[in-house]
């Protein structure tokens, strides 16, 4: 029985996006307001705190120092990690993170990675000994939709305002900081696909009510550099090669907010 | 342009497709996808555990996709991690469109795949062999479920990349696709593309995906075809 509300829910928001419209006025294309701050959290090496519409996501980056994969013995290691804590909704649990948490951190991380937005190179103390170690952990505190996006952005902003502390001799971090060798900012731009419309920047009914999601992230040379289609459904060809129009467009409008938030 | 085991841009590395092959599963398949060998299983329709996971007008998928610690050249340390937790989400996603979920409410179809020699395209082949061993279980579906991915290397856009040319390669897009609903329910990239090499990617998988459908429908035919009921 408690399946019947959202039906008729998603049979309101399937009814208005064929419209062409949104349950709160938006344009099938347009994001809610995106609020960027940067360097929030004194203690960490960069940090942000972005709100698109009513969700709240923090970043934070902190760097180390440690041995390098094996694979990549020359390249610094960034690791994203997420964490859906119960304060951000009633049906998130404590504990390890689960599918939802892994996915966003893994396509947050893709984009970044991809897109080659942090100079893994330029992280490397000693070849096959030493790197420097990269974190990036998404701290979701009020789930309102588009999860992806705002964690993002706030993941994009962290890295590009990090100082890190210089090693001196010994690779003790000294009082000394530089900034991390970012060279690009990657930005994912997910839609749902309501009925037979795709909406940007789902609002946490248009995500509760979807068929299902697409992901493009996007670096400032308009290369695609990650893709993620994710949960029940499927696109057609057309509906794709829409989102990554889009997703170019609107991914020049979220690095300009970027830019603006971090100058 | 030369590829490292000499195959045209749009040719797919050999693919061998065995239907029930496995005792106790419900419905089970093995793939042979180059030097890829995986097994897929399914369990079910059965009773939903946890039970708060029971849905009142369909059944639920679980899809777990784990590799073998020897599957790999460096040791894999057993057990899921996040990428293969992310691969069991995706998977779903895939396969759940094409099954007709709300012929069995308030139950759960599990689906495992295990990867024992990997070399690049794991997923897409796991997702074809499921798609299989959904249909040898005597699941109700719409359609089978093909994927096969392409990417790009060279500065070529070309389909089905093997091991070596993943490594070098400068994007991976794997695609899942509903032949009869011409609907695309798998899709990710790393790399990067141009918009235009998008698009070029998509349709050359899904052209591959037509391919790979084939053999499914082979390999279920030569289980079934002439076969009694039991």
């Amino acid at each position: 029985m408690s399946e019947i509300l959202p039906l008729i829910r998603k049979e309101y928001l399937i009814s208005l996006a064929n419209e062409g419209k949104r349950e709160d006025g938006r344009a099938l294309d347009e994001y809610r307001s995106l609020d960027i701050r940067a360097n929030v959290v004194d203690k960490a090496e960069g940090s942000a705190l972005v709100s698109l519409g009513g969700t709240m996501v923090f970043a934070g980056v902190k760097v180390d120092a440690g041995e390098p994969y094996p694979d990549t013995p020359d390249d610094g290691v960034m690791i994203t990690g997420a964490e859906l804590i119960p304060m951000a909704a009633p049906d998130f649990e404590a504990g390890p993170p689960g599918e939802e948490a892994v996915e966003v951190a893994r396509v947050v991380d893709r984009g970044i990675r991809e897109s080659k937005a942090l100079d893994t190179k330029a992280l490397c103390v000693r070849e096959n000994e030493l790197v420097r170690l990269v974190f990036v952990d998404l701290h979701v505190m009020d789930y309102d939709g588009n999860l992806i996006d705002a964690c993002g952005v706030a993941a994009m902003t962290a890295l590009a305002t990090s100082q890190m502390p210089v090693l001196d001799e010994n690779d003790k971090p000294t009082e000394e900081k530089l900034p991390l060798p970012v060279r690009d900012l990657a930005v994912p731009c997910t839609f749902v696909k309501l009925g037979n419309s795709l909406l940007v920047d789902p609002s946490l009914d248009e995500e509760r009510a979807l068929d299902s999601r697409i992901t493009v992230a996007t670096d400032q040379e308009h290369h695609v550099c990650a893709m993620q289609k994710s949960n029940i459904g499927g696109f057609s060809l057309d509906e794709i090669k829409h989102a990554v129009r889009i997703a170019t467009v609107k991914g020049e409008e979220i690095r300009a907010a970027i830019r603006e938030a971090i100058k | 342009m030369e590829r490292v085991d000499g195959r045209r841009f749009d040719e797919l590395r050999p693919i061998k497709i065995e239907a029930g092959v496995l005792k106790r599963a419900d419905g089970s398949c093995y793939i042979e996808w180059g030097r890829n060998k995986i097994y897929a299983a399914v369990y079910g329709p059965k009773k939903v555990l946890p039970r708060h996971l029971e849905k009142d007008d369909r059944a639920i998928l679980r899809c777990r996709y784990n590799m073998a610690p020897f599957s790999v050249e460096e040791r894999k340390r057993p057990g899921p991690d996040r990428r293969a937790v992310e691969i069991g989400k995706v998977m779903q996603g895939a396969l759940e469109p094409a099954i007709l979920v709300h012929y069995y409410p308030k139950s759960m179809i599990e689906i495992s795949v295990e990867v024992v020699q990997a070399n690049a395209g794991t997923r897409c082949a796991g997702i074809t062999a499921v798609s299989v061993a959904l249909a040898d279980a005597g699941i109700p579906m719409r359609d089978l479920v093909p994927a096969c991915a392409a990417g790009k290397v060279d500065g070529q856009i070309i389909l089905d990349l093997a091991k070596e040319e993943d490594n070098l390669g400068e994007a991976d897009m794997p695609v899942a696709i509903i032949p009869r609903l011409n609907q695309i329910t798998l899709l990710q990239m790393d790399g990067k593309l141009a918009e235009q090499e998008v698009e070029q990617a998509v349709a050359l998988a899904m052209q591959g995906c037509q391919q790979v459908y084939q053999m499914q429908i082979d390999a279920l035919r030569k289980k079934y075809a002439g076969a009694e009921y039991e």
